[in-house]
């Protein structure tokens, strides 16, 4: 990267402090442990909504996310309780499995447009819901239960990560490695839109018979992204059973699917932090509105809407001017902010 | 045989009435109306309470319902989607907009009606009965053929009145239209209202066999998607097609493959991706709507 600035360098610093050990401490000081898990949630619903963001890049609304989320989850479950694997091999291991897939069921569908593309990913939630009712090997609607902790992961004989199951504080742990992997994907998802890649994308959503004109692969390239895309949503599809220690074919279903591009939408679809930034907002408002016992949903799908008549074009869109990236101190600021609730 | 064939009629006839609301609504405003089950089921609830808990005539509960959910639905296209349509710079927010609606009712439907399953005394009595051949409530029946004729009243709506041209012009293209002298502003709200009227219809007329709950709203969106896929989006004869052919699909599935267990939807699920990667549009769309 040939521009990074110092205030971008500071906004990075921020943002990281305020995740490792802002939150924590401010958690050990309120005694809100619940909100570990909250966090963690939204860290690692980000990862796959950042996925959803990924092909809104190349112009397609995916709903399917929830899909590959479940693939992923289901992958590392079966690896772990029937293979005995270590989690932390079966977890890439299941984000190239939900990639793989992406690539078989992209060939054909990725030529959809539209909302012809986002209905027909709407339905393949479904059809992975329903495959995993149907296949023995996933046990049916009584999903895989207990799975074990991660273990430990070492290579030479130094430990990486610790065994989860000797740690005393699981939650602790999960909320790093969520936040850790959610950093990993936001400094590749900026990496990759910022470079010929992300070009070439930009190109693409805007128009792709131009595009393919003037010697652009689109048809490679809506693939490779597709599957990257996937491979997100695998990741933290995995990650998220592995939390919860069971997979049901109800873990991720329509509703998932429709949540994540709502989180990316929410986010505003022109930034690469949208995503996070949605997620935050919804999940997190969503699990402070519970107080509100049964008026919860009314309230929130009122400030969901009135988010959308003031702010048609996503929640970044509301400090930045026009066509600008959004700066990582805003974001770290409010991520701050909402943390600190 | 027969019997699977009057159960694809019967299935036919009411998905394709759902349809007809979610297509009409993506051919006027190009919105992709997640909403669609959720006003079903207010439909079928105000039906409830007009002629299951009030007494009134079956009749008149369906037209209150019809009108409600007309309202609703110009309420919604006038503060709602009028104005996010025009300050977004994506089509796609409308898509948020309509989930976020989607919930506002499954909230709305909550705090009134309750979770329970809500049923209404049958309208009429008795089982048509043919050499054990063929079986069939008559109430399955009369809802099945006031169906069609809404369908049948629809079409010859959208095909002779002054209303239905200036929708139809719209549908087709929205500036040539307007510079036809068509207010596009004000047929889009009626569109919008005739769609949600639709929905309301169909939840009236099925909460007499089926009851209503609130879980339905959301499958049901997602039926009337895969139906507007089959026949193609924004094309009204193809939402009717679309309908009918997942209707006998479903009445044949079910009667075939029950021996396998539950996997029709699956199957039908997969035959509609591979359908959807031959043909992308759908059997009467345009491409790339």
């Amino acid at each position: 990267m040939k521009n990074i600035t110092s205030k971008q360098i500071a906004g990075v610093a921020i943002f990281l402090f305020a995740i490792y050990v802002a939150v924590p401490v401010l958690i050990g000081v309120t005694g809100r442990w619940d909100f570990y898990f909250t966090l963690t949630s939204v860290a690692l619903l980000s990862i796959a909504a950042a996925g959803v963001w990924l092909t809104f890049y190349i112009g397609r609304i995916n709903i399917g996310q929830g899909a590959f989320a479940l693939i992923g989850a289901y992958v590392s479950a079966i690896l772990v309780t029937k293979v005995g694997m270590n989690f932390w091999i079966t977890l890439p291991l299941a984000g190239l499995f939900a990639a793989l897939f992406a690539v078989l069921i992209g060939l054909p569908i990725l030529r959809l447009r539209g909302v012809y593309f986002a209905m027909i990913t709407l339905v393949l939630t479904e059809v992975v819901k329903l495959t995993a009712l149907a296949l023995p090997v996933t046990n049916g609607a009584k999903g895989i239960v207990s799975i074990p902790l991660p273990q430990e992961l070492s290579i030479f004989g130094i430990t990486l990560i610790p065994d989860f199951a000797t740690l005393s504080n699981v939650k602790l742990a999960f909320y790093y490695v969520a936040c850790t992997l959610m950093v990993i994907c936001f400094a590749a998802m900026y990496r990759l839109v910022n470079s010929r890649l992300g070009h070439l994308c930009r190109s693409m959503q805007q128009n792709e018979e131009l595009a393919s004109s003037i010697g652009v692969n689109i048809a490679s390239l809506r693939i490779i992204v597709f599957a990257i895309s996937s491979f997100l949503g695998g990741i933290g599809g995995a990650m998220f059973g592995s939390i919860a220690q069971s997979v049901y074919p109800s873990t991720f279903q329509v509703a998932d699917s429709v949540n994540f591009m709502l989180y990316t939408f929410l986010g505003g679809l022109g930034y690469v932090f949208g995503p996070m930034l949605g997620t935050l907002t919804l999940y997190f408002g969503w699990n402070l509105l519970f107080e509100f016992g049964k008026y919860q949903l009314l309230i929130y799908s009122s400030i969901m809407i009135l988010l959308m008549l003031f702010l048609p074009n996503g929640l970044l869109s509301l400090r930045l001017p026009k066509g600008k990236k959004p700066n990582a101190a805003a974001e770290a600021g409010k991520k701050a902010e909402g943390a600190s609730k | 045989m027969e019997q699977i064939l009057a159960n694809g009629v019967y299935l036919g006839s009411q998905y394709a009435m759902i349809a007809l609301g979610l297509t009409l609504i993506f051919a006027l405003m190009n919105v992709l109306n997640f909403a669609h089950g959720q006003m079903y089921v207010l439909g079928g609830f105000v039906t409830y309470t007009f002629y299951g808990q009030l007494g009134l005539p079956f009749v008149v509960a369906l037209l209150i319902s019809c009108v409600t959910l007309a309202i609703l639905g110009a309420l919604i296209e006038k503060f709602l989607f009028a104005p996010v349509i025009k300050r977004s710079a994506r089509d796609e927010s409308t898509m948020l907009l309509a989930a976020g609606i989607a919930f506002l009712l499954d909230a709305i439907i909550l705090l009134v009606f309750g979770e329970k399953q809500r049923g209404v005394p049958k309208i009429v009595n008795g089982v048509f009965n043919w050499d054990f051949r063929l079986i069939m409530p008559y109430d399955r029946i009369l809802i099945c053929v006031l169906a069609i004729l809404s369908i049948v009243g629809f079409i010859a709506f959208m095909q002779y009145s002054k209303t239905g041209r200036a929708l139809r012009a719209l549908a087709q293209d929205r500036v040539a239209a307007q510079l036809m002298g068509v207010n596009v502003d004000r047929y889009s709200m009626i569109g919008f209202a005739l769609g949600a009227m639709l929905a309301g219809l169909v939840g009236g007329l099925l909460v007499t066999i089926t009851g209503i709950n609130l879980g339905m709203g959301g499958p049901t969106s997602i039926k009337a998607f895969m139906m507007v896929m089959i026949g193609g989006a924004g094309v009204i004869s193809g939402a009717i097609a679309g309908g009918i052919i997942l209707g006998f699909l479903e009445a044949i599935g079910l009667a075939v493959l029950s021996q396998y267990g539950d996997i029709t939807y699956l199957l039908i699920f997969i035959s509609l991706m591979i359908f959807l990667a031959i043909r992308p549009q759908g059997l009467m769309g345009k491409p790339w709507g």
